[in-house]
């Protein structure tokens, strides 16, 4: 199942749609890697409103794909995790680490827009 | 040969259903003409035992009464189900009156030998026929007490787990003070139990409120050891994973002491001493500015953060 990524002016927004395979996850993360270079991308949005479980290879996944676009100059936020996931998670003791997060799509939207204003201002 | 030896004394031992159901006629009969004086023998026992002494005499014996007449029906038609549902009657209402399981199950034992003697008085002179009454009494006279008695312990029950969802509806509010800010005063004993359903009510309060910052109060904690710290440590990770900055306040000196005495690691945790302070700490996240007007009364403005 192939995750539709798409370019909003300078970050990139990546909705899962259906439950992923492992190799979908690994896919992802490396396509996210090489399109934040390509297209000069500031921030990842992944969307995972969907998913209705988050195991510790996901939950890894996530944490890498955010470490790997980090190293190529963007900052990841996760967004759309439900209460049920979210709770399934820390019982089962799985952390997304340093990762951001936010409730869904429009937050994680704000964040990215406050952010590029703030380091724009920053570089002013 | 050996077969009609091993049969005769089970016919003597079991007496054909038609006898036994004679000899329980008599029984009913006896238990009805006697009743006036073996209810008042009853009564005054519960009385002379300071059984129920949560309830007047007149109220023991209109209820012994109604419980005479009950373990009679029962006896004769050898159903238990309307004693049933006078057990539960009863018992819904003895019970806010503070009568104790040992009371219930004194008086309905203290009927049970008052009724057995009554039998051994009437069958003294014929020894086998008393042993065969008392064959055809005991286990129904056992069986009504343990109807009466389970009854009592349901209904106790029924009530107990009535009010622990009670108390479980009323403790833990998840309450939106701003926008984007909700308040979760806890109250009481945290148990594994309802520390689950703390965090699955805030992680649900998050998404219907859309917020951004949670205030834990926990100054009606009375104890944290480290299985509460954990649950809090738990809510804080999980609430996060959806976006939601926790503030946890309320932290007395004495489980502030106890946490850095067991080693729980709240590092990851922000934390501020009162509700105030932490209703501050998240208006200051959220870019709330609360601003005291110069006039008498105190009145509060709030502006969005001007983004820098």
């Amino acid at each position: 199942m192939l995750v539709p990524i798409l370019k909003q002016r300078d970050f990139l927004i990546a909705t899962i749609q259906s439950a992923l395979t492992d190799d979908d996850l690994l896919q992802l993360r490396d396509e996210l890697a090489e399109r934040v270079g390509r297209c000069r991308s500031r921030g990842v949005i992944v969307d995972v409103t969907v998913l209705d479980v988050m195991d510790s290879f996901a939950a890894r996944t996530l944490r890498a794909l955010a470490h790997m676009v980090g190293l190529r100059g963007a900052r990841t936020v996760i967004v759309g995790i439900q209460p049920e996931v979210a709770f399934a998670m820390v019982q089962l003791g799985l952390t997304l680490g340093d990762v951001e997060t936010a409730l869904d799509l429009e937050e994680g939207i704000e964040l990215m827009q406050k952010r590029a204003k703030r380091s724009a201002n920053r570089g002013r | 040969m050996r077969s009609n030896e091993g049969r005769l004394p089970d016919s003597v031992e079991q007496p054909s259903s038609e006898s036994t159901s004679a000899l329980l006629k008599e029984l009913v009969a006896h238990l009805r003409d006697n009743r006036t004086q073996l209810r008042e023998d009853w009564a005054r026992r519960i009385t002379e035992s300071r059984l129920l002494t949560a309830m007047t005499r007149e109220e023991i014996f209109a209820e012994a009464t109604a419980v005479y007449d009950n373990y009679v029906t029962v006896l004769e038609t050898g159903s238990v189900e309307a004693l049933e549902a006078y057990a539960r009657d009863l018992s819904e209402r003895i019970i806010p009156r503070g009568v104790e399981v040992h009371e219930v199950l004194g008086i309905v034992l203290l009927l049970r030998d008052v009724l057995a003697r009554s039998l051994f008085v009437k069958y003294q002179s014929e020894p086998p026929l008393l042993s065969r009454a008392l064959d055809v009494y005991e286990p129904a006279a056992n069986r009504i007490a343990t109807t009466v008695a389970v009854g009592f312990v349901q209904e106790r029950e029924r009530i107990i787990r009535q009010q622990q969802e009670a108390i479980r509806e009323l403790s833990t509010p998840v309450l939106q003070v701003r926008e984007r800010l909700l308040i979760l005063p806890i109250i009481g004993v945290i148990d594994p139990q309802r520390a689950r359903q703390i965090t699955e009510q805030l992680l649900r309060g998050i998404r219907h409120n859309r917020a951004k910052v949670v205030v834990i109060d926990i100054t009606g904690v009375p104890t944290v050891d480290s299985a509460v710290a954990n649950h809090l440590v738990q809510t804080v990770d999980a609430s996060r994973l959806m976006g939601a900055t926790v503030i946890v306040t309320g932290l007395s000196p004495e489980i502030a002491q106890t946490l850095v005495t067991i080693g729980v690691d709240l590092s990851r945790m922000r934390t501020v001493g009162d509700l105030q302070g932490g209703i501050e700490e998240a208006e200051r996240l959220l870019g709330y500015k609360v601003i005291r007007e110069e006039t008498e009364e105190e009145s509060e403005e709030e502006e969005p953060e001007a983004t820098t």
